[in-house]
């Protein structure tokens, strides 16, 4: 072999649209739903049912095209025929010639560029159920529907071919996802199937050569079984070619507990969906008043958002390797606004970044509805000294509790008064004069000692005592 | 211009399994009969000169029409369920599907 083996892969991903409503119809769009509740005769295909189309879905898929840095066009809705129960109508409505976005892109945190060729609207289908003795689609022997979710609107984001690695796949839906997010179009949340991933993968040698025959990988319910399938599928396809036969065209489903791909069909050709112009529906032409407004609308993206952290820490000389992903985390779950506050109130970057990623994270439900001002007075405290690092994160706790509250009042509460400069210097001096082996040692340069004594005073202490003032005072008494 | 060529019985035999249904062979001399005649119909328009004409979408000439994101009255779960063809834990009943949703 003369060159390695690499991957070409493409990803198509479906976002349901957060909206009150579905696509075409007033049904509510909810998860979670007693079945068939949230359905009418237009989402259950009745005849002289007619769509109209939802303007907060259009305004929700025209701000992923604005993330997306798409162009927004004047667009058309197709119908797609195919007879298969999870649409009661036989057909879905979705774009086909004319999508809503094209030709945009998405940055990885890397700096990597993947392409997006477009990002169309359509309607999701009903949710099916094969039922019968094994559990599994081909020994079912029926199938069970529930119309709740026919109609919800979907936005489908088809990448250009331009992943080339699983590792990348994975942070680019992981990009997506909290692009999708900050967009407010998704809650984003991959295990109620609100976003859900297609790869197209294929392999060739070296990475000039044309592209090999591809195959879709479906079934793909997180961004751990995006990476597994790929590489599952890409080592199937090259002992398929290095053993002298070739990867046809297909279909093929991920078994997450087998950890392997198995054939589901054919390609079917787009012929045989018989793609015609939904008669029942005008076009959609977003005029560029209408594009503005809705750019205007848009919040930060992530991708803002994180280097606004990283500038903050570039003026204290970072950020360091684990500060970065102290800013991803912190990102990702829509804190940094509490960095940047606390920041602003004078508080150091990065303690107000570690404590936020570390602490706060834990209950990041919480801390996004946090008062801001409260968070930076306790960081403030913890900062001056007042409070011991222990102290601080128990006065947290509190804090996220109650959605806020006055930090210095909950320490008192507590009983964590901040101790004397004098009681501190005593503990210090009593830790040193019980240890003189090891006080002589420390005496001598053996700098490892200090965290010894530390401890001490910090047992003796529960805590209370600042580590910093300890360490201060230690370097005090050797002179 | 070149006459599109005339629909066949093969054509109609593949739509017809492409909508599940079963056609006997009577059935399917008269459809391809009927469907062909219906698209020598249409096909009429390619006889006019269309050069210049941009394509349309719709027959009105009407954009976004579009309605609010406001929550309706949902149909009565029973009146639902009294339509299908057979019911289970309140989900429609239907044959086994070979293969999954395209």
């Amino acid at each position: 072999m003369s060159t390695e083996w690499t991957m070409v892969i493409g990803l198509e991903v479906h976002c349901e649209l957060k909206t009150a409503t579905k696509l075409f119809c007033g049904c509510p769009n909810a998860f979670g739903d007693e079945p068939n509740t949230n359905v009418c005769p237009n989402c259950l295909g009745l005849p002289g049912s007619l769509p109209v189309l939802n303007q907060r879905a259009v305004e929700l898929a025209m701000a992923i095209g604005t993330a997306l840095h798409c162009d927004i066009r004047p667009s058309t809705f197709h119908r797609k025929n195919y007879f298969y129960p999870d649409q009661a109508k036989d057909y879905q409505i979705s774009q086909y010639d004319e999508p809503l976005n094209v030709d945009g892109y998405l940055d990885l945190p890397d700096g990597f560029r993947v392409g997006i060729e477009r990002a169309h609207m359509e309607e999701d289908t009903g949710k099916t159920t094969h039922a019968g003795s094994s559990g599994r689609i081909h020994g079912a022997d029926y199938s069970l529907v529930d119309y709740n979710r026919s109609g919800v609107p979907l936005v489908e984001i088809v990448s250009a071919p331009d992943i080339r690695t699983s590792d990348q796949a994975r942070a680019y839906v992981t990009e997506l996802r909290a692009v999708l997010v900050a967009s407010g179009a998704s809650d984003g949340k991959m295990e109620e199937g609100s976003m859900r991933v297609d790869a197209n993968v294929s392999v060739r040698r070296g990475a000039d050569a044309p592209f090999g025959t591809r195959c879709e990988i479906k079934n793909l319910n997180s961004v751990r079984s995006l990476g597994r399938a790929i590489e599952y599928e890409a080592q199937r396809q090259i002992t398929l070619i290095e053993s002298g036969e070739s990867v046809v065209q297909q279909t093929r489903h991920w078994d997450e507990s087998a950890g392997r791909t198995s054939a589901l069909r054919s390609k079917e050709d787009a012929y045989d969906y018989r793609y015609f112009l939904e008669p029942d529906l005008v076009p959609l032409v977003p005029d560029a008043e209408w594009i503005q407004a809705v750019s205007d609308t848009l919040g930060m993206m992530p991708a803002e958002r994180r280097a606004r952290l990283a500038q903050l820490l570039t003026e204290a000389g970072g950020p360091s390797e684990a500060q970065v992903d102290q800013i991803t985390t912190v990102v990702d779950l829509g804190l940094d606004d509490l960095v940047v506050e606390a920041v602003a109130a004078g508080v150091g970057t990065a303690l107000a970044l570690a404590r936020t990623a570390n602490e706060a994270a834990t209950d990041a439900e919480a801390a996004r509805v946090l008062d801001p001002k409260a968070y930076a007075e306790l960081l403030t405290l913890e900062a001056q000294g007042s409070l011991s690092a222990t102290q601080a994160k128990a006065v947290l706790a509190d804090l996220l509790a109650a959605g806020g509250g006055d930090p210095a009042a909950i320490a008192r509460d507590k009983g964590f008064e901040a101790m004397s400069e004098d009681s501190l210097a005593a503990t210090v001096a009593e830790a040193v004069q019980t240890n003189p082996d090891e006080w002589s040692r420390f005496c001598e340069g053996d700098d490892k000692l200090a965290g010894f004594f530390t401890g001490l005073v910090m047992k003796a202490t529960k805590g209370q005592a600042n580590g910093k003032a300890v360490a201060a005072e230690l370097r005090r008494l050797r002179g | 211009m070149a006459e599109p060529a005339r629909l066949t019985r093969e054509d109609v035999a593949h739509v017809a399994s492409l909508a599940r249904l079963a056609l006997s062979d009577d059935e399917l001399d008269t459809f391809t009969w009927q469907l062909a005649e219906v698209l020598d119909h249409a096909a009429d328009v390619s006889s006019l000169d269309l050069d210049g004409v941009a394509p349309t979408a719709h027959a009105m000439a009407v954009t976004n029409v579009m309605r609010l994101d406001e929550p309706q009255v949902c149909l009565d779960r029973d009146e639902v369920l009294a339509a299908a063809p057979d019911v289970e834990d309140y989900r429609f009943k239907v044959p086994r599907i070979l293969g999954e949703a395209p």
